[in-house]
């Protein structure tokens, strides 16, 4: 445990470890917010979303947009970068997979895949494949406690995120249409017949996932100013194989399985090399698939035979 | 174990969590009979039969046929050793035709290095008649032949019930299991399998046990019953003393037998 | 309907068919007459008909879901490159034993992740090939995202036919046997398949590692074709290139693959003239493809020169 090792050598690794520490929380809170939109639309679906990636790289150009050109308050920035995304996740169940619910899940997925190339390629046209600098809103100014480093923007990132899942958490568990798309999750055709319009919960839930992905999109440029329209390639596979690692179609796993991976991924580049990150965050992946498939949070589901 | 014991099991006992599906259970099938295990809904006839073919390994107990331990291995090596079975939620391989089906299951009997596969030597070619001919007879002999090129999702539901026991035949089995084989036939089909049971039971010289709801099937063609309720057996003996037996009939309550 | 079985074997018309177009192509390639540009194309079809039929072996075949293809071919790739380059072997035994190592590796990978199913395995061979472009781009030997250059560039396209060709007979041959129809039957059910007495483990590893094998296979008569490889020709985006070829081809049919091959390989080049818009109109086209028709061109059958004509013929064809 190379961690912890440091921590018994000197005041000074020990800092870096715990500043690790912070940067990894705040990365894997927007792991999580994107995984989180991955999570929920499979566990009702049973879908990889591929082009989920794709539409947290559109919530960060919204973003931008609205920050830049319309010079908009950041308040009111994050909320276009939620509410076009999540119109734009509805577009994309509506056209490109609901006309697909009965067949193949392969190729549902291809579809998905299609979408995500199509959304990247659109943006290349018209954004350009160049990296843009995100606007600097907040002070980059650290606030210094105890040797550890904390950023403003690591600060907002951390807590919009949390206040963003609470919302989440009180939409699912405690309201009408929470229930009710834990009910399609659970048996579609049961969901149906006790009166519950399956499409609409299944809009409704491409809509909050693609918007709480948008919103990861504004956070990603605050804390690492520089946006492309490749950016959500690597995040999105990643933010998948957390919502694995949590455990699919779980919402806590997902919030679980953000932090893991966004801990993880700043430990490694700190302690190993960043080179190495992108290898370990897959390495986990298959570990938990093979120890436990479900994820740590996910329930397991036997076949009858 | 006594000379004649075919199939043995001893204790045997499956946990799933904290549900016990199925309680301590021992029996044995001798050479040649054809016995009926009966019981409510959820009493664990099919998970007997699931650990008999090993689907699941039982959590306590020993399962041996001809005297060799057969608890622990997996499924395809009790298949080969003579175990064959039919599934109750019927598992025909949808997209493949009613021939492939059983050319599929003579697999392991009439089987050819790979290598024979692909240069298609003499002996590939060979083996390959041979699987046609002897498919072809069992398609005919469980009156399947005029279907043999259909896709096995496009039969009716007597017919893939029927494929189903040509696919189990095809690997060769000493013991045979059904799991309700009369599910969701009307009278006449259920007359007709009644008929063909004891067909492949003699031409086979099988040894079967069969699960089923159908108590005319049951008390016609079993020698001998088995009752679980609730994973215990709480019954054995001959189609008559089950019938009287008042264990059974309390179990049975609200269900008609 | 009554015809299933029969439509599943590449008929004579289909074999002489192909034989003449091969031939033509070749004669042309023989007089000198076609220029490089098409010769690339043809260089790259046939590669890409190897990974679509070995990924179809793997995915539509045996029914196991795998994301990692372009890994497999990276294997091979830098295998047989690098022996190549330090230790100036012949060309086949490099290509051989860079298949064989990625054989091996399938097996090795195989053994453990094949017991996941369906998602899971796909996510599983997903994270498989990243991990193995991010070694590829961190090891000293393969020279990390430079990539290797200077491989010879020793592979004719004659060769690349003869792989692609030995390919396809490999399949199509173990598909009509026993074997196949064991891969084929995991496929259906595998809980059913090993109550036939089939050991489901050795056959879903067995497609793994062939399929391994022959994508080794292309991979190495890519990087000799080629003469340079880099770690970003491997990348996530390859595998999932193969993957469409071969569900829009049709999942388990040999014939599909090759013709979606031949298309995907051909259509990119042929919206060249759009550039920046070609992209664009690939990924548009593929959502409507599959939009129209999930199964795929051809579904599970087997393309047929009598079912072509049939199909102009009454102008619908038949449905699935």
């Amino acid at each position: 445990m190379a961690p912890l090792c440091l921590i018994k050598k000197e005041g000074v690794e020990m800092g870096l470890f715990i500043q690790q520490i912070v940067n990894g929380i705040a990365l894997g809170s927007i792991y999580a917010l994107i995984a989180l939109g991955y999570t929920m639309v499979y566990g009702i679906i049973r879908l990889i979303n591929f082009a989920h990636g794709d539409i947290y790289m559109l919530g960060a150009f919204v973003g931008y947009f609205a920050l830049t050109t319309y010079k908009l308050p950041f308040g009111v920035s994050l909320a276009l970068a939620m509410l076009i995304p999540a119109l734009l996740g509805m577009l994309i169940e509506r056209v490109a997979y609901r006309p697909l619910r009965k067949a193949p899940s392969i190729a549902v997925l291809i579809t998905a895949i299609g979408v995500s190339l199509l959304i990247e390629n659109l943006a290349m046209l018209w954004f350009s494949p160049d990296p843009r600098p995100f606007p600097q809103i907040f002070p980059l100014r650290p606030l210094e406690l105890s040797g550890i480093r904390v950023s403003i923007p690591q600060v907002i990132v951390f807590i919009t995120a949390v206040i963003l899942m609470m919302a989440l958490n009180f939409l699912v568990q405690k309201t009408k249409v929470g229930k009710a798309m834990r009910a399609v999750s659970q048996d579609k055709e049961a969901a149906s017949l006790m009166g519950i319009d399956i499409n609409r919960i299944i809009s409704l839930t491409f809509a909050l996932g693609s918007a709480l992905a948008g919103a990861a999109g504004v956070m990603v440029g605050v804390i690492y100013p520089r946006i492309q329209p490749l950016m959500g390639v690597m995040p999105g596979l990643k933010a998948f194989v957390a919502a694995v690692l949590g455990g699919i179609g779980s919402i806590p796993g997902a919030m679980l399985g953000g932090l893991i991976m966004g801990l993880t991924e700043s430990l490694v580049t700190a302690l190993i090399s960043s080179t190495w990150r992108d290898a370990i965050a897959f390495s986990l992946l298959i570990v938990i698939l093979l120890v436990k498939p479900t994820g740590i949070l996910g329930k397991s589901m036997r076949e009858k035979v | 174990m006594s000379e004649t014991n075919l199939l043995e099991a001893k204790c045997v006992t499956m946990n799933f969590g904290g549900l016990t599906a199925v309680a301590n259970l021992s029996f044995e099938l001798k050479k040649g009979e054809l016995v009926g295990l009966i019981g409510p809904n959820g009493a664990g006839k099919t998970t007997v039969f699931n650990m008999l073919t090993g689907v699941y390994s039982p959590s306590f107990g020993t399962i041996h046929l001809e005297d060799e331990l057969i608890s622990k291995l997996p499924p395809y090596r009790i298949t080969q050793k003579g175990i064959a079975r039919t599934f109750q939620n019927i598992r025909l391989f949808n997209q493949l035709s009613v021939t492939d089906n059983v050319r599929i299951a003579f697999h392991t009997r009439k089987l050819y290095p790979i290598y024979n596969s692909i240069f298609l030597t003499p002996n590939f070619f060979k083996q390959e008649r041979a699987i046609a001919d002897d498919t072809k007879a069992l398609l005919s002999l469980l009156h399947l032949e005029e279907r043999a090129e259909d896709k096995a999702c496009n039969l009716s539901y007597g017919q893939m019930r029927r494929l189903e026991i040509a696919r189990a035949l095809a690997t060769g089995p000493k013991v045979l299991l059904l799991d309700e084989p009369a599910a969701g036939m009307n009278p006449q089909e259920t007359e007709e399998l009644t008929a063909l049971i004891a067909l492949i039971r003699e031409k086979f010289d099988l040894t079967i046990l069969l699960i089923e709801h159908d108590m005319t099937l049951v008390m016609k063609l079993c020698e001998r019953i088995m009752v679980l309720d609730y994973g215990i057996q709480i019954a054995s003996g001959t189609p008559l003393e089950i019938r009287q037996n008042k264990r059974v009939i309390e179990a049975y309550l609200g269900e008609e037998v | 309907m009554t015809l299933e079985t029969k439509q599943k074997k590449p008929d004579g018309y289909l074999m002489l068919f192909l034989a003449l177009l091969i031939l033509s192509v070749n004669l042309l390639l023989i007089s000198g007459k076609m220029p490089a540009y098409y010769k690339g194309i043809l260089g790259f079809a046939g590669i890409n008909i190897i990974l679509a039929v070995s990924l179809n072996l793997i995915n539509g075949i045996t029914g196991q879901f795998s994301l990692g293809h372009a890994g497999f071919m990276a294997v091979g790739a830098y295998v047989s490159a690098l022996i190549s380059i330090y230790l100036k072997w012949p060309l086949i035994l490099a290509l051989l034993l860079g298949a064989v190592v990625a054989a091996l590796l399938g097996i090795i990978i195989g053994l453990p992740t094949l017991r996941l199913k369906g998602d899971y395995l796909a996510i599983a061979t997903l994270g498989m090939g990243e991990i193995i472009r991010v070694v590829l781009l961190n090891l000293e030997i393969t020279k990390g995202a430079r990539g290797l250059t200077a491989i010879p560039r020793s592979t004719s396209i004659y060769l690349v036919e003869l792989v692609a060709f030995i390919t396809v007979i490999f399949t199509v041959n173990l598909m009509r046997s026993t074997h196949g129809r064991a891969l084929l039957s995991i496929r259906e059910d595998e809980i059913a398949s090993e109550a036939m007495g089939i050991n489901t483990t050795f056959y879903k590893v067995f497609a793994f590692a062939t399929g391994a094998f022959f994508a080794g296979l292309a991979g190495g008569l890519f990087a000799h074709l080629m003469g340079y490889i880099a770690p970003k020709n491997f990348e996530f985006m390859r595998s999932i290139e193969i993957l469409v070829m071969v569900v829009l081809g049709g999942l388990g049919s040999i014939t599909g693959s090759i013709v979606a091959t031949i298309i995907l390989t051909i259509l990119p080049e042929a919206l060249r003239s759009f550039s920046q818009y070609r992209m664009v109109l690939y990924s548009g086209l593929l959502i409507i493809m599959m939009l129209f028709r999930p199964q795929g061109l051809m579904g599970t059958k087997e393309l047929q020169v009598r079912e072509v004509f049939r199909l102009f013929g009454f102008g619908g064809g038949k449905n699935v």
